[in-house]
């Protein structure tokens, strides 16, 4: 390993500008061997792609891969050697999900609207195969001949019977049965051995034998290759109307365009598949009267949850902060270890926690401190709300003590002494000096905690639930709801099932209700810089 | 810790190849289609036609990992077909398996509660079994909690249901009413022997309808009505009967403002604990706490569901189950697991054994029943009814459970309070 560059302090730039330019052998093999090894998996991956047929995935993988090694290879261009793997990362992570999310948004997909048609189609007709009432159960082995698979089959009185797919069931007489009765062997074809009848599954699941020339009669089929029932459809499919007939009552369900099969009097089969709605969802998400009843009461709870929640840990990370950065503090590091300790608490399990600590005749909080005092913490609608900002302060605080102690140690010691020296008292030197120096690097953040607080759902989920509910809406929607948690509810927690039609709708609605207000927001900090700068 | 600006030649080169193996990685994931499940099961058929094996690929939870790590070992001894049981989230496993079957990433099997059922065939994820003259050997409500829509979806391996567990140290004779059970618990607790006459786990946000259940149907109220195949109707909603109100009154008169038998503060961990130090003589639960009231010396009982009513004190049954993907590219083999070798009664037998819910399986369950333990939770059992597998249920829960909590506090009126939730459960059915 060449060692132009001595370590120590950073005062010898020239000789490392020379690393720069010539590549250093082992960097030269590092690089190699990783592209290569990224290469080798691009390759693994783009045949497992090739064999399952994915043409567009297979095409962007090749590209990018493409382009990856062009960017690594070239000589030069080194700013896109540092972007691109945080860009590759943003478009999987955030553009993908965001398109995702907005595609989403304009269909209907959710539960009873789960695939596509012809999936939906298949797990009807499924369904609608029904054993006949009192029909014999078959003991069947899978028999070939020229290539086609057949169902040589035994009743349980002993009569043995073969036929397959558009040959209807015909007597077998000489068949050859073993021990137990059951044909296993007839002349003229091959039997299958029980591996040769898992290699050809597929197949031999598609087996129908016609029970006779009588269609209404049902069908044979086996589902494990050692029996067999006669089973008749409950309902057929009409591929070129599109329509499913009900065979007993004569009902027809045609595809009305609203993704399942509906019959004139509006019932409708269980399964659908998923369809473009347009922007049905965004309309509901406007007029559904569970979500405009609380709409305003929940909205001024989410910005006073987020604005509080960010304002009173900020406080207490910014005091905790300033109290612990004095330089001749002892054990300095202990205190700081324990203070950072419920920020690697996961707030879901915070929450939990938090519940039973507040559980009113059990809880620790009202045992140890009220003493034995009944208080409701979480059902009482004032309460809840306190409870949770309290919660969720214990839970940010750290957050904010750790960005404040980083930021208070980077500011000069020189203005702190410049301010002493003209005899500023220190609650001035930090409002007139500190904070506003402090500002400039962590209004940022203060921004993006807002955003992270606006859908904090873990503590508001695990704590509450939303709950105490409020009376004037059939939806299961309370007091401390913020907007992502009442889009939780109201799109996993209304009607039957979820629907992430909806949910995506909302969603995108809330985004850019965070995306606005931080904007603007940001705007303003860029005035901040200005006035310090 | 500040980073210097140190070398940046091999600094580079080094990020930059790691950063693109990742990358790289994230292409296959993010693509979203190195589909292992389906290559694996689809390569291994190709490679059966010359000796090679098919690979099922089942779903399971942590809690009924144990039990069919054994079974998945000795049927691919029998057949040579290889069962890789694939531990998921319980809380997640259902909507996952919704999601990825379409994709064609589900597995070949899920086990699950049955109650999962309606939602399963409302997004057309699985696949009917049919159990032949099997289902003869099962429990008829097992069997019956696996029909959906007429078809049967599961092979049952295992039926579960409260009971009233009683500590007979300190009441020792059963007792058959509510009433009576009350009167039991409030005389313990009036000689100093315990501290709370009775004892249900209710959650603090969404109460307990599932444990509530019989003393609720002893009243008349059901929640859906059944058919007569014993399938429940989703049109017909019938909490809204007369009992209703009653059940609702005698909520606020146990609950918080009254005499305290049910507690809203007293949580499922609550409750047990307070049970295993002998602080109750009753604890309204199921199979699942036993083992731990015996650990913790208990001489226990387990009596009948009391009654309130005139009716019959119906608890709600779960059943575990194996479903079969609607998708599955194995789907012969997954029917010769489910239906062929799970339904044996070796592999029933080694499912109780190592995982302990009481056979679903006749034969099975009769040899577990030397435990009497076992035998008194079945016969509740046989007098249960299947949760309902309607995907309406889940507008039930949230609005039932959250009534009856209110209701526990003592906060609103019975009457109104009741009315109003049946109200909003129809609302809900019906805004589907």
């Amino acid at each position: 390993m060449p060692t132009l560059a001595p370590p120590g302090p950073a005062v010898s730039r020239p000789p490392r500008k020379t690393s720069l330019q010539s590549d250093s052998t082992l960097g030269l093999l590092a690089k190699i061997v990783l592209l290569g090894l990224v290469d080798a998996f691009a390759v693994y991956v783009m045949i497992t792609l090739f064999l399952q047929e994915k043409w567009l995935i297979l095409a962007v993988a090749a590209a990018v891969t493409v382009l990856i090694n062009w960017i690594y290879l070239r000589r030069g261009g080194l700013p896109a050697k540092y972007l691109a793997p945080g860009i590759f990362f943003l478009v999987v992570f955030q553009v993908f999900v965001m398109l995702y999310s907005g595609y989403v948004a304009f269909t209907n997909y959710g539960d009873g609207h789960n695939s596509t048609k012809a999936d939906a189609v298949n797990a009807i007709q499924l369904s609608a195969q029904q054993r006949v009432p009192d029909s014999p159960a078959y003991r069947v082995t899978i028999l070939e001949r020229d290539g086609v698979f057949h169902l040589l089959a035994t009743e349980p009185d002993g009569t043995v019977s073969v036929g397959t797919t558009g040959e209807p069931l015909e007597q077998a007489e000489d068949a050859v049965t073993d021990g137990t009765g059951k044909a296993t062997e007839l002349e003229g074809y091959r039997t299958l051995q029980f591996g040769e009848v898992l290699a050809n599954q597929a197949d031999i699941l598609a087996i129908t034998v016609p029970f006779s020339d009588d269609p209404e009669d049902g069908s044979l089929k086996t589902g494990d290759g050692s029996s067999a029932y006669v089973y008749r459809p409950s309902l057929s499919y009409d591929e070129d109307t599109s329509t499913f007939t009900d065979l007993e009552t004569g009902t027809t369900y045609s595809d009305t365009g609203e993704g399942s099969f509906r019959s004139d009097d509006g019932e409708q089969l269980s399964t659908g598949w998923k369809i473009n709605v347009g922007f049905e969802n965004f309309t509901k998400a406007f007029s559904d009267q569970n979500i405009r009843g609380p709409l305003l009461q929940v909205m001024v709870w989410t910005f006073t949850f987020a604005i509080v929640s960010v304002l009173s840990t900020f406080a207490l990370g910014l005091f905790l902060a300033n109290a612990f950065n004095l330089p001749d503090l002892r054990g300095k590091r202990i205190y700081r270890i324990l203070m950072i300790l419920p920020y690697a608490f996961p707030a879901f399990l915070a929450g939990l926690v938090w519940s039973g600590l507040l559980n009113p005749e059990f809880g620790f909080i009202n045992n140890t401190f009220f003493g034995g005092a009944d208080i409701p913490w979480l059902t009482d609608p004032v309460l809840a709300k306190v409870s949770v900002l309290v919660v969720n302060l214990w839970l940010g605080f750290p957050y904010m003590f750790l960005v404040c102690t980083g930021a208070l140690q980077s500011l000069p010691e020189e203005v702190n002494e410049a301010a002493r020296m003209d005899g500023a008292s220190a609650w001035r030197t930090f409002t007139a000096i500190k904070l506003p120096l402090l500002l400039v690097s962590v209004a940022p953040l203060l921004i993006a905690s807002f955003a992270f607080n606006f859908n904090n759902f873990n503590v508001i989920y695990m704590l509450t639930d939303g709950g105490p509910r409020f009376d004037n809406t059939t939806a299961n929607i309370g007091h401390t709801d913020i907007l992502i948690t009442m889009v939780y509810e109201i799109a996993f927690g209304t009607g039957v099932g979820r629907d992430y039609g909806l949910a995506s709708a909302l969603s995108i609605i809330i985004f850019i209700i965070v995306a606005v207000i931080s904007a603007i927001s940001f705007r303003q900090t860029k005035a901040l810089e200005d006035i310090n700068g | 810790m500040k980073v210097r600006s140190t070398q940046p030649t091999r600094r580079h080169a080094l990020i930059t190849g790691v950063m693109s193996v990742a990358v790289l990685a994230l292409t296959a994931c993010g693509g979203g289609s190195s589909d292992s499940a389906a290559t694996s099961s689809t390569s291994a058929a190709a490679d059966l036609a010359e000796g090679g094996s098919t690979t099922l690929t089942m779903w399971v939870d942590a809690e009924r990992a144990p039990a069919l790590e054994e079974i998945a070992a000795s049927f691919k001894e029998d057949t040579g077909i290889e069962v890789k049981l694939a531990v998921k989230d319980f809380a997640a496993v259902r909507d996952d398996f919704i999601t990825q079957v379409p994709t064609g990433k589900g597995p070949d099997l899920i086990v699950g509660p049955h109650d999962w059922l309606g939602t399963f065939v409302q997004n057309g994820v699985v696949a009917p079994v049919e159990l032949g003259d099997k289902a003869a050997d099962f429990q008829e409500s097992a069997v019956q909690a696996m029909t959906y829509d007429g078809s049967v979806y599961g092979v049952p391996y295992a039926l579960e249901n409260i009971a009233l567990l009683r500590n007979t140290d300190l009441v020792p004779e059963a007792a058959d009413t509510f009433d009576d059970v009350i009167a039991n618990g409030e005389a313990a607790v009036a000689s100093g022997d315990a501290v709370y006459p009775f004892l249900v786990g209710m959650d603090p946000k969404q109460g307990d309808p599932y444990h509530l259940y019989p003393l609720q149907t002893s009243m008349g109220v059901p929640v859906f009505g059944q058919n007569e195949d014993g399938s429940y109707n989703a049109d017909e909603l019938l909490l809204g009967e007369p009992g209703g109100v009653e059940f609702a009154k005698k909520l606020v008169e146990w609950g918080d403002t009254g005499s305290k038998i049910i507690n809203s503060n007293i949580t499922g961990d609550i409750a047990k604990e307070k049970f295993n130090a002998g602080e109750s003589p009753y604890f309204l639960t199921g199979p699942w706490n036993v083992p731990d009231a015996q650990a913790a010396g208990l001489n226990i009982a387990v009596d009948k569901l009391p009654t309130v009513g005139d009716g019959e004190a119906q608890p709600f049954i779960g059943v575990n189950g194996f479903f079969i993907s609607a998708q599955s590219a194995n789907a012969l083999a997954a029917n010769e697991f489910a239906v062929n070798y799970l339904s044996t009664e070796a592999a029933q037998d080694a499912m109780y054994d190592v995982g302990g819910r009481p056979p679903a399986l006749k034969a099975s369950f009769d040899k577990a029943a030397s435990d009497p333990i076992v035998a008194a939770f079945g016969e509740i059992g046989a007098n249960g009814v299947p949760m309902p597998a309607l995907p309406e249920m889940q507008a039930v829960w949230a609005d039932w459970g959250a009534t009856e909590l209110a209701l526990i506090k003592g906060s609103g009126d019975p009457e109104a309070a009741w009315t109003t939730m049946v109200g909003n459960i129809e609302a809900k059915i019906a805004g589907q």
